[in-house]
């Protein structure tokens, strides 16, 4: 196997987030983690739960790209009213983008600069502030770089670990940031601070090049394992199944040898 | 123009706006937004207007004329395209004060409205930024034995709310045929004059017919004027009546990056006579498209 590409090793772990989730509302952003959580769910989170992105649960898993779609089977209707009451009740683990994130796992795709007159507009608040404070949330970041992992996010749109810990232990209960890819590594908040620890380097990826690419300290362990493949079945899943016009490779391109 | 009978024209409901009001637009994004209002609103003086929306090119539109003095949103974005690109612009620019909320909070503002509560207690908002851009917003602490401290998102009352439905009654009762109300419902019960445009106006006793039982979400308490504005969501969605124009909106985002294509645009599409214009406007470009 050794023709892997990056994009799938990505696939892979944005799709690990999801073990042990069950009958739960999966909801990913970016190309990589729509693949990821479809392939969690053909695979070995059968129950996982997704939206056809307007406002109906699907009971079938349409592809990324390429394929023809059979038409989708409606199990239930959720429109954004539901999605908010659903999100609130803590059924779902959504996976967003970070345009910065720092140590503790604050996540910011508000916007650059300071709010009164940003720099650069992103995409705002949306719903991360929500879905933060009430269910798991996982970060998927495409271009690993200190622009991205900051030492101090401009902008605070979904919590982090310290400033979950200054609410409380009760307003915070459910607060989980359960992990971070990016197109380097895995990353996890498993210290006793809760401060963002490298899990894994991709293939080919150093610890020194994370360290480089990262604008804070890493809590680096001893032994750090190589990010797993994804098995023989689940190159099937992704590349004949979920995405035979390989748009993955668009977010991720295969690093040059 | 008696009880049961609301119907009036775009012309007569923003006479009716004043300078500095609180105005809230139903929709979401570029999804079935009132625009033959909007554009009605472009074409008047109106101005200093607060405007509460889960925002799409209702906002990047007010926005880019200098009518918004501050706006109240969880996002602003045109779908398709994920970010509003003359919002985008304005924000840049300083150009009007962002009140920029959690999505799920801006429900439970315009909810707490709606049920004339001074607020709703939620956890949304807690431990970010929203509070910090947003000093009015307080927390609250729960009187009963758990003690949980949680934001109390103050109600969003507005002066008057904009909705724009797939099929009314002359009455004001409101129906949607598509696959999501958004929080319409809520924009007219947190309002004080209400107002909904909608596709077609049909009798009372086709309702019914046009869809089942759920999709009779407004009723005509919540409305006061009915306005027959075919087309009037356009360029936004509005199914199964049509789909996003996206040529039109591809086009329309261009013109954020390129000041001479803008003023093309506005001279075109914005300083029409009124509505009809603009839809001959509009139908004039696609079949000098197609020819």
């Amino acid at each position: 196997m050794s023709d892997i590409r990056r994009s799938e090793i990505c696939i892979a772990a944005v799709a690990d987030v999801f073990r042990g989730d069950g009958e739960i509302l999966a909801s990913s952003f970016g190309t990589v983690p729509a693949i990821a959580a479809r392939l969690a769910r053909l695979s070995f989170e059968p129950d996982l739960m997704m939206t056809d992105g307007i406002a109906c649960l699907t009971a079938n898993v349409a592809p990324v790209s390429g394929a023809e779609a059979e038409d989708p089977i409606f199990e239930g209707w959720m429109p954004f009213r539901t999605v908010f009451d659903h999100l609130w009740n803590g059924r779902r683990h959504v996976v967003m983008i970070a345009s910065q994130i720092d140590r503790f796992g604050n996540h910011n795709f508000a916007c650059i600069g300071p709010h009164e007159k940003p720099k650069a507009q992103l995409l705002g608040m949306r719903g991360a502030p929500g879905n933060t404070i009430h269910h798991t949330t996982s970060y998927w970041i495409p271009n690993h770089s200190p622009k991205v992992f900051v030492e101090k996010v401009d902008v605070v749109s979904g919590v982090g670990y310290d400033r979950a810990k200054a609410l409380g232990e009760r307003s915070a209960r459910f607060h989980e940031i359960r992990r971070v890819v990016s197109n380097l590594g895995v990353f996890d908040f498993d210290t006793p601070e809760h401060s963002m620890r490298l899990a894994s380097t991709h293939p080919g990826v150093s610890v020194e090049q994370i360290v480089e690419a990262t604008g804070f300290e890493l809590a680096i362990p001893d032994a750090v394992p190589e990010t797993r493949a994804p098995s023989a079945s689940e190159l099937v899943i992704i590349r004949e199944r979920l995405d035979p016009a390989n748009v993955r490779e668009r977010e991720v391109p295969h690093p040059e040898s | 123009m008696g009880i049961l009978d609301k119907r009036t024209t775009e012309r007569e409901v923003v006479a009716e706006l004043f300078d500095g009001m609180t105005l809230g637009i139903g929709g979401w994004g570029s999804r079935r937004k009132p625009m033959s209002l909007v554009r009605e609103i472009l074409r008047s003086s109106l101005k200093d207007l607060t405007v509460v929306t889960y925002g799409g090119p209702d906002a990047g539109l007010l926005c880019a004329a200098g009518r918004v003095k501050r706006l109240i949103y969880g996002f602003v974005s045109l779908d398709s395209i994920p970010l509003e690109p003359h919002f985008r612009k304005a924000r840049q620019a300083g150009s009007f004060e962002a009140s920029e909320l959690d999505e799920g909070m801006l429900q439970w503002g315009l909810y707490a409205a709606a049920l004339r509560l001074p607020f709703l207690p939620t956890r949304a908002g807690l431990g970010t930024d929203v509070p910090g851009i947003n000093p009015e917003i307080r927390t609250v602490r729960s009187p009963y034995d758990d003690g949980e401290e949680l934001l109390a998102m103050p109600a969003i009352e507005l002066d008057a709310a904009l909705i724009h439905m797939n099929r009314a009654d002359a009455r004001g009762n409101g129906q949607f045929l598509g696959p999501d109300l958004y929080f319409d419902d809520l924009y007219c019960m947190a309002a004080k004059r209400r107002f909904m445009s909608c596709e077609k106006i049909v009798e009372t006793s086709e309702l019914s017919q046009l869809g089942s039982m759920h999709t009779l979400k407004i009723n005509r308490s919540m409305v006061d004027g009915v306005i027959e504005a075919p087309g009037g969501a356009h360029f936004t969605e509005c199914p199964p009546d049509y789909g996003r124009d996206e040529a039109f909106q591809k086009a329309y985002a261009a013109t954020a990056k390129d000041e001479d294509a803008f003023a093309a645009f506005k001279s075109r599409y914005l300083e029409c006579e009124d509505e009809a214009d603009y839809q001959k406007a509009v139908q004039d470009a696609r079949e000098g498209a197609s020819a």
